[in-house]
């Protein structure tokens, strides 16, 4: 495999930008650039040593005699590369993260250390059940937590995440109308909802209608009832809603739903809203994920891996997947699987995961939880919505807080981007923040106000640090509504400025290619426009 | 509480700039009759780090680790040594608390790390391009499937009997409600692999064939042929690899003409975890990507002309598309795709090669020895580092007895296929490079004791 420059150094690295502090190698300082693996490693490099030779091999026709093309490195250039490409991303361990509807909250060590005990990191998924009991008893307690925090009647453990975890609901309420030989197609889907609502639904066959919202963005209860009839299957919704609102309507909207045959599906999202405040049973949901890597505080990984456990109501819980953890009189554990479905849990929908779960997040969401206990969580709850509401309440002078009249938010402030300077939106005050230091807000969801910006600060901010965000936010809008120029092309202080998606889009470069195969060019360009 | 940093101090004078009176105003929009009073019930109280990690701790201690004794087991999760920079590296802050890449100007790291796997996987597999990661093989497997149908407009599924009995169980419970039509069933304890009967049955209607290689019975074969045949008859061919390692000594998938291939990629990094978290391999021809689930990574510009990298093709997904999307997915498996792509690195091709070929020599060691066991004798024909046994008895007790004396050895086919009382004297028996010489000689002398 060709290393273009095993130094590392590329001649156009520094090449970019009329900026006077270029250097000779493209760094500045501490902010380090790192060139790709397949660019300073080499095929005939390793960072990994063994007690033996590789043996004599008799595999025939098989034997893979091609070269791969992995690139290999030692292990000090090894930690150097990846320590370096760290040093890139922002993440909670570095300040505010207040992504909305992500629940970016400090994600506690000791999670980390109990997930790497031996006991739980080193065993396998199939062995003897007698030879992890413990584990058997994690998923079972966990299982107990989430009952018990969310007032339903059962669990399912294994979706991975939570597109996951809506499918299992989904596919709960498909099972449970089966069984009642009905054969309903729509789900009711608000438009506020997270993409994953319609197209969780649309991946387990139904059709999507949306529910309309009233002015103050909530779900319209009147509009809600006149469309409920025998060809809805239920409602996706979710609670607290994406606008940072509480719907004050759910209890009746879940009575209006039974009423006319169908179930309710909450996303769960937005749990860290109520944890301990208010439990979903009381307000007749029949199914919620919960997403153990938001509101429990398993770590986001920079893209997962999640843990989407599903609450049911006794009306779901009967066809909820297998395998489960259950706990016999005599204190032992037993996995129901394929083979004591049948006895045990005969509706069951059937299995939706390899194995039993994400055993790596429930040893730390129920180290979280162990940690917190109940007291601790309801304190979660309310220093989350507080500290949304403080800085709905400091910032509603400067932004528009479209729903700010209707009363308080709960654990995320929305603002649009109505009234700044021609030309200015939402894209700009985030690239803006990025500056100052912060991870933006999310944007542009939902869809249902102009420029959404959607602030999640989580219970795990101090007020000093809330207080410096709302200083520069405020800086930020207010630069925008004055037109300041700078601001289209922020940041100017990030390892990159503003990147081309356009170009990333038009001509896919999804791996890396020899240069020399085609200096400069798109390495796919056979990728048709369909 | 050691998590939550306001004092008693900073909330009241946050709800005195809210305009609030207290917390409970706060909530004003639940129903009365919803709220809780206090702490729930049933629950015990906060705790410190000391009593939660003696709770945890003593949980721990009734599992007996994999490490702690001679360890055998295989099946879709496999038990390699991870170097310890993998560990350290992914816990460094910035990747384990960053959030999905969004922000691409502050999130570099990530995303070339995301660039770096995709590229690795796709070579690995043998194929153009490789996603960002899906959650694990058995639905990375399901999504194939679906993303056959897609293509080809068909949606009848033909499962070789050798795909992992888990994936099967997966793509059965979909497709009750999907419309999919299975065709599927249980191996036969032959041998060879079903393959040329499945390339006799491709026909017009199929939308795709799935295979599984090494197979649950650990076989492997060449696919060429089955490829050609999926290719005449306008079907794709999905290989499902659940241990990659393999790739480093046999054939990739993409190479003898597989058209989608995905795979779980615990094997490499991640470690067992009891089967979670786990990362899912998913691969494929260009002229295909543009109907794959999940995250990609683009390589782009930014404004000063800089390579940087980006999520891209997004349209295919559900926060874009909405009911339209590819597919559900969100969170993916980023930390685990990171863990497989560093251990990677180190392995290099050399390191790769080096570690598949100890663990088929070891395993044709620990076959050979095992099958000196009076009435034990090993069906594969071909092998890498996992083979079946035939017992002269039912293997499920066998596995308990073996337990019994510390041995951990294998997974009996009675676990994976309670229904068919025909493969209960199956024992599916793993050796990687982590099994010693003695463990293999105190296995194959335990058996030997068991089946006297």
């Amino acid at each position: 495999m060709s290393t273009p420059n095993a130094s590392g150094w590329r001649p156009e690295m520094n090449a970019g930008g009329a900026d006077d502090s270029t250097t000779f190698t493209g760094n500045r300082a501490l902010m380090l650039e790192e060139p790709l693996i397949f660019e300073i490693g080499s095929t005939e490099t390793t960072g990994v040593d063994f007690d033996e030779a590789a043996p004599a091999l008799d595999l025939g026709t098989l034997a893979r005699s091609a070269p791969i093309g992995l690139p290999g490195l030692s292990e000090s250039e090894t930690v150097r590369h990846y320590t370096r490409l760290s040093r890139q991303n922002y993440a909670i361990d570095l300040g505010l993260f207040p992504l909305g509807s992500c629940t970016m909250k400090h994600n506690p060590r000791l999670n980390e250390k109990v997930a790497r005990m031996p006991g739980f990191a080193d065993i396998h998924p199939l062995q003897p059940q007698e030879t992890v009991q413990g584990a058997l008893a994690v998923i079972n307690e966990l299982a107990n937590w989430l009952i018990k925090l969310t007032g339903m009647h059962g669990v399912a453990m294994t979706p991975k995440a939570g597109a996951h975890g809506e499918l299992c609901g989904i596919l709960c309420i498909k099972a449970a109308l089966e069984a009642r030989g009905e054969d309903r197609r729509v789900l009711l889907v608000p438009e506020s909802a997270h993409g994953t609502n319609p197209a969780t639904a649309a991946f387990a066959g139904f059709s999507v209608e949306d529910i309309p919202a009233t002015p103050e963005g909530r779900v319209d209860l009147e509009a809600l009832k006149a469309r409920l009839g025998p060809d809805v299957a239920g409602v996706m919704i979710t609670n607290p809603n994406t606008c940072g609102l509480f719907e004050r309507d759910m209890k009746a909207i879940s009575d209006a739903v039974h009423a006319a045959g169908g179930y309710v599906y909450c996303d769960g999202a937005n749990f860290n809203a109520i944890v301990g405040k208010v439990r979903p049973g009381d307000l007749g949901v029949d199914a919620m994920h919960i997403n153990l890597h938001k509101t429990f505080s398993t770590p986001h990984g920079g893209g997962g891996p999640g843990s989407g456990p599903v609450v049911l109501s006794e009306a779901l819980a009967p066809y909820g997947p297998i395998p489960y953890a259950a706990r016999y009189a005599d204190g032992s554990f037993k996995l129901v699987e394929e083979e004591s479905a049948g006895a045990e849990h005969p509706d069951t929908f059937g299995r939706m995961t390899a194995f039993h779960g994400q055993m790596g997040m429930f040893t730390r969401a129920l180290t979280y939880m162990l940690s917190h206990g109940a007291d601790g969580l309801k304190q979660v709850a309310e220093d989350a919505v507080l500290n949304a509401n403080y800085i709905l309440r400091s910032l509603d002078d400067v932004l528009e807080a479209p729903f700010g009249g209707s009363g308080p938010c709960m654990h995320e402030a929305l603002f649009t981007d109505n009234g700044l300077a021609e030309g200015f939106s939402t894209l700009d005050i985030a690239k803006g923040i990025i500056d100052e230091g912060y991870h933006p807000m999310t944007v542009y969801f939902p869809l249902v106000v102009h420029g959404a910006m959607l602030i999640e600060p989580t219970e795990t901010e101090s007020k000093a640090v809330l207080d410096q965000f709302i200083g520069a936010l405020r800086s930020v809008a207010l630069r925008a509504k004055n037109g300041d120029p700078a601001l289209k092309s922020a940041p100017h202080f990030a390892p990159r400025a503003r990147l081309d998606e356009t170009r990333a889009a038009r001509n896919p470069v999804l791996a890396w290619s020899e240069p020399a195969v085609a200096p400069g060019e798109p390495s796919l360009s056979e990728i048709g426009g369909s | 509480m050691r998590y939550l940093p306001l004092t008693a101090d900073d909330r009241s004078a946050m709800l005195g700039v809210i305009g609030a009176a207290s917390i409970d105003d706060l909530f004003v929009d639940v129903p009365a009759a919803a709220r809780l009073d206090g702490p729930i019930a049933d629950l015990p109280g906060q705790a410190s780090e000391l009593a939660v990690e003696r709770h945890m701790g003593a949980l721990a201690r009734r599992n007996r680790a994999a490490g702690d004794g001679p360890f055998f087991l295989g099946a879709g999760a496999y038990r390699h040594h991870v170097p310890a920079s993998v560990d350290h590296l992914i816990q460094r802050g910035e990747f384990l608390t960053a959030y999905t890449p969004y922000q691409p100007e502050i999130a570099q790291g990530t995303l070339q790390m995301l660039f770096e796997f995709q590229s690795q996987v796709a070579r690995l597999l043998g194929t153009d391009v490789a996603n960002a990661s899906m959650y694990d093989g058995s639905t990375a497997c399901w999504e194939a499937v679906v993303m056959a149908r897609r293509i080809t407009k068909r949606a009848k599924a033909l499962f070789s009997t050798g795909v992992h009995p888990h994936y099967r169980s997966v793509a059965r419970t979909m497709a009750k409600y999907t419309g999919d039509v299975l065709v599927e069933g249980d191996p036969e304890l032959v041998p060879t692999t079903d393959w040329a009967e499945l390339a006799a049955a491709v026909d017009k209607d199929v939308s795709c064939v799935v295979v599984q290689y090494p197979d649950i019975l650990g076989r492997i074969d060449d696919m060429a042929a089955l490829a050609s045949a999926c290719q005449a008859s306008g079907a794709l061919l999905i290989a499902v690899v659940t241990e990659p390692v393999a790739l480093g000594l046999i054939k990739s998938p993409g190479e003898m003409g597989a058209d989608i291939v995905v795979g779980e990629g615990q094997s490499i990094g991640v470690g067992l975890q009891f089967g979670g978290p786990y990362v899912g391999l998913f691969a494929c021809k260009a002229k295909y990507v543009r109907q794959m689930p999940g995250r990609l990574c683009g390589e782009t510009v930014d404004a000063n002309g800089k390579r940087g990298f980006v999520l891209t093709l997004s349209t295919r997904e559900q926060h874009i598309r909405r009911e339209k999307a590819t597919s559900n997915i969100c969170t993916n498996s980023g930390l685990c795709a990171l863990a497989f792509s560093i251990h990677m690195t180190l392995l290099g091709e050399a390191g790769l090669r080096q570690l598949a070929a100890i663990n088929h020599g070891r395993a044709k060691t620990a076959a050979a020895e095992l099958a000196k066991v009076p009435g034990v004798s090993v069906l594969n024909s071909a092998f890498f580092n996992e083979f079946t046994l035939l017992l002269p008895t039912a293997a499920r007790p066998v596995v308990h007895q073996l337990a019994e004396r510390d041995i951990l050895g294998g997974v009996s086919l009675g676990r994976l296929y309670p229904e068919n009382a025909g493969l209960e004297n199956g024992l599916v028996v793993a050796v990687t490079e982590t099994c010693t010489a003695e463990d293999i000689a105190a296995f194959a002398a335990a058996l030997k004791e068991v089946l006297a």
